[in-house]
């Protein structure tokens, strides 16, 4: 009688595998950059048409908030000469909030805002009549810097945040981050924006300093 | 011992000894054939910081463009370049460009292509205004100033 070979099952030490996919797992985990979509949002003007002349616009000037930026960094703010940008947002905004002339339809936009915008608004007679038509102008020469045209840029962006932020009572940062996926954030985002347009214009640069 | 005996205790359990191999060869096989579509920077990289960023809800739509002094000045030259893709193109490239972008994408998404700017701090602003009139041309008009947090302080 053949005796019955005794099949041992031969088990791997199989403990330390989980350390060695872990290890792989940490290392892409390291080695993986996620590439972060972030940054501030412009859209340009329009290509003009060179048929058609440029639409000659009258506008007050004081309804621009002019901010000149030259190739030494130097900063033309309403005329007055300053070396940075600190303070430009709450300047903005009280720029944008001013009324000092507001039409009717300017008006029914006041009285909707929340008494704490209300109180910004200063009336003075050389600042801009109404949101609707003051326009936030950024000129910069060839050589300016990117870095502090961003920052302009930035703070002059924090300025509407901020105003849209405060009228449906959240921060400019919870504002900003309203996905308006939702209903209820699409709601409050156009809740903020209404009637108050985002006017940042971006001047075609003189040709001086750089290349 | 009767020879119908009755078989006793067979082993039911699977040896799963060799299942962490089987997982590591899915493993290596993705590995091996993930393209981690990591652009080979051509130009320096230093993105300027803002406080008021906003994030994209769809990334398909976004292309990118790096812009920055060339890290292999020799070769290129130590003014700033434009790099699309994989190489580096002068302004009048852009419209084609973005055309090529463009069509990739999906009919109903081609008005709102997004191109990103990659900008070194270091670039002055004649070479951005450029490539934005270029996109201008080339009615790409939604643009993203890549830039990371601030920490406010």
């Amino acid at each position: 009688m053949a005796r019955k070979k005794s099949r041992e099952v031969t088990e791997v030490n199989a403990g330390s595998m989980a350390d060695i996919a872990f290890l792989l797992l940490i290392f892409f985990l390291v080695t993986t950059t996620i590439a972060s979509d972030k940054g501030i949002l412009n859209i340009l003007p329009p290509k003009l048409d060179p048929n058609i002349p440029p639409p000659d616009i009258k506008k007050n000037e004081r309804n621009i908030f002019n901010i000149l930026i030259n190739a030494n960094d130097d900063l033309l703010v309403e005329g007055e000469y300053r070396r940075s940008p600190e303070g430009l947002d709450s300047e903005i905004k009280d720029f944008i909030l001013n009324f000092g002339a507001p039409d009717e339809e300017a008006l029914v936009l006041f009285n909707s805002l929340p008494a704490s915008l209300q109180a910004q608004a200063q009336r003075r007679p050389e600042s801009s009549d109404h949101p609707k038509e003051a326009v936030v102008s950024i000129k910069t020469d060839r050589g300016t810097s990117y870095e502090l045209y961003l920052e302009v840029f930035d703070l002059a962006k924090k300025a509407y945040f901020e105003v849209y932020g405060e009228r449906v009572g959240l921060g400019a940062d919870e504002y900003r981050a309203l996905t308006g996926n939702d209903e209820a954030s699409k709601l409050l985002q156009d809740r903020g924006k209404e009637g108050i347009p985002m006017a940042i214009s971006i001047a075609e640069p003189n040709k001086i300093g750089g290349n | 011992m009767s020879k119908f005996k009755k078989k006793t205790n067979t082993t039911t359990n699977i040896p799963t000894s060799a299942l962490p191999d089987i997982i590591f060869m899915l493993l290596f096989f993705f590995m091996v054939t993930t393209v981690l579509r990591e652009q080979d920077l051509l130009v320096e990289q230093k993105i300027p910081q803002a406080t008021q960023l906003q994030k994209l809800q769809k990334k398909t739509l976004i292309s990118y463009l790096f812009i920055g002094k060339p890290k292999n000045t020799g070769l290129y030259g130590s003014e700033p370049r434009i790099q699309a893709n994989d190489v580096l193109i002068s302004p009048p490239e852009i419209v084609q460009w973005v055309n090529q972008e463009r069509d990739m994408l999906p009919e109903s998404d081609r008005g709102l292509i997004t191109i990103s700017m990659k900008i070194d701090k270091e670039v002055k602003m004649g070479p951005i205004s450029d490539v934005q009139t270029e996109l201008r041309n080339a009615d790409a008009r939604r643009v993203l100033y890549a830039s990371t947090g601030k920490v406010p302080n």
